[in-house]
């Protein structure tokens, strides 16, 4: 006899990765389609209705495509690069509470892959493993353009780590957990009786920091330059053709989503809503309503995401490195001196 | 600059609101194939070489098109009319083989003016792509007015003259 349990998890591991790819697919498509129309072109519109059919047809142009393997690149670590980069990508979503616990019959299930303690440490292992996929697929190329890319991809994800972790720690202190369920039941009720309770009224510098480090970490404009095609014709993945490309592109956008997933979790409440409880009762509703609340926060940030790659140019390489560390880290240190000084006079 | 200028905040919010604008305002393509733009009247396209009313050709062969191109893009040699092809022909000489060269041409429409006949138009189609270099050169069997798909100048030719 198997454990309904396991079956459940199974079942969620299923439908997130699913749920996952078809984001990821419909971001490549929401992209072409949001860069048109912000530049006052239609974007796709010939393949389905409202060109809704785009991602098939460009994930078939990827099969299809030749896959050509440079004659001096390091051969295997050039085919397992876009391999680690997706990995990497999907892996972080094992630790996002998804909705809050569905009740089958009279057992709670949490909707969450691995409810670990350190589910933030966990989040972070994995970003900055992101980096290798990056670094190795660069290095392996044999090209000075897929390694300048490269080079850039990894000194510009540790040092936004840093700022990144920095920001986060605010939000750790404050909750006294690092397992992201604490973090989301940390944000139910409301704050001053009007602002819902989340972490970013609680901590709007820390958010910003946070943001702009998400961007730097999934490689996204203005900080786009480890692929920065007016100076490194592709960057990392110059030398790379058909469904690893692919592979490389899509890891990106899935990296989208899980980020967006994860601002959305740690300073916006994840499935939280306030009030939604008076009206919903019954536990399963509120999963639903709660799951759905969850998934338009993160379709925002994914348009957040959007918004800026098409308004804002990008960062030169020194401006870049001075905003990292000049800028974010003492930010963010600051930051985190007032919070603990807060707490301490919470306390007294 | 200040603290709060070198953060560059609220020019970047006020830049994501302009292109937000963007989002929202009349897109500036052309849907192509299924929309296409208005042609002007008077657009100089491919040429015709007319048939009067009885399906006969209007061209004399008198070389004054040749002539007038500033590209030199026409050829034509010159045949007298046999005893018979009246309905073929309207005038006694006639051209025996007409020639344009579609990638000399640049539609001034110097021929149109020069004809005396009213035999060469410029209508508003386009010339078709290819890939052969052969296929530009335009013989009397494409040029030569079909009459199953008789075209109109009335239209044309006044708003030439207006002019």
């Amino acid at each position: 006899m198997i454990e309904p349990i396991l079956i459940f998890k199974f079942a969620l591991a299923i439908i997130v990765f699913a749920i996952s790819l078809g984001v990821a697919a419909y971001a490549t498509y929401g992209e072409r389609k949001i860069a048109g129309l912000f530049q006052d072109r239609f974007g796709p519109n010939n393949a389905g209705p409202w060109g809704l059919l785009q991602p098939l047809a460009d994930g078939g142009k990827m099969f299809f495509k030749e896959d050509f393997i440079p004659a001096a690149s390091e051969k295997f670590l050039f085919i397992i690069a876009p391999g680690i980069a997706m990995f990497t990508a999907l892996m972080t979503s094992a630790v996002i509470p998804w909705t809050s616990a569905i009740v089958i019959a009279g057992i709670p299930y949490q909707v969450q892959l691995a409810d670990i303690d350190v589910g933030i440490l966990y989040v972070f292992g994995f970003v900055s493993m992101g980096v290798y996929g990056i670094m190795i697929g660069g290095w392996a190329s044999n090209n000075k353009y897929s390694l300048m890319g490269a080079i850039r991809a990894s000194s510009q994800m540790i040092s936004y780590e840093l700022a990144m972790g920095l920001a986060l720690l605010a939000v750790i202190m404050m909750t006294g957990s690092l397992g992201l369920n604490e973090i989301v039941d940390h944000q139910k009720g409301s704050l001053f009786g009007f602002l819902p309770n989340w972490n970013v009224f609680k901590q709007p510098v820390g958010f910003l920091v946070f943001l702009i480090c998400a961007f730097a970490e999934t490689n996204r404009a203005p900080f786009d330059l480890p692929e920065c095609e007016t100076e490194l014709v592709g960057g990392y993945h110059t030398e790379y053709s058909s469904m690893k490309l692919g592979l490389f592109l899509f890891a990106e956008y899935i990296n989208m989503f899980v980020s967006s997933a994860i601002i959305a979790t740690i300073y916006f409440g994840g499935y939280n809503l306030p009030l939604i409880g008076r009206f919903i009762t019954d536990p399963n509703t509120l999963a639903v309503v709660g799951f759905l609340v969850f998934f338009v926060k993160i379709l925002f940030f994914i348009f957040l995401y959007m918004w800026v790659r098409w308004t804002l140019p990008r960062f030169r390489y020194d401006q870049l490195m001075h905003l990292g560390w000049k800028s974010l880290i003492p930010i963010a240190i600051i930051n985190l001196l007032v919070t603990a000084g807060f707490l301490i006079l919470k306390e007294y | 600059m200040s603290f709060a200028e070198r953060t560059y905040i609220i020019p970047i919010l006020k830049g994501m609101m302009i292109t937000l604008k963007h989002l929202f305002m009349k897109k500036v393509t052309l849907d192509y194939p299924k929309m296409t733009k208005p042609m002007a009247p008077v657009y100089r396209g491919k040429h015709i070489l007319k048939r009067d009313e009885n399906g006969a050709e209007n061209c004399t062969a008198c070389g004054l098109c040749a002539v007038a191109c500033p590209a030199e893009a026409i050829t034509m040699v010159a045949a007298e009319r046999k005893k018979g092809e009246e309905n073929l022909y309207r005038e006694e000489k006639y051209a025996a083989i007409y020639e344009i060269n579609m990638l000399r041409c640049i539609f001034c429409g110097l021929c149109e003016e020069a004809c005396p006949k009213e035999a060469i138009f410029l209508t508003d189609e386009i010339v078709k792509p290819s890939d052969l270099r052969e296929n530009f050169i335009y013989g009397k069997d494409k040029l030569v007015e079909d009459m199953n798909h008789r075209y109109n100048f009335a239209k044309r030719q006044k708003h030439i003259t207006e002019k």
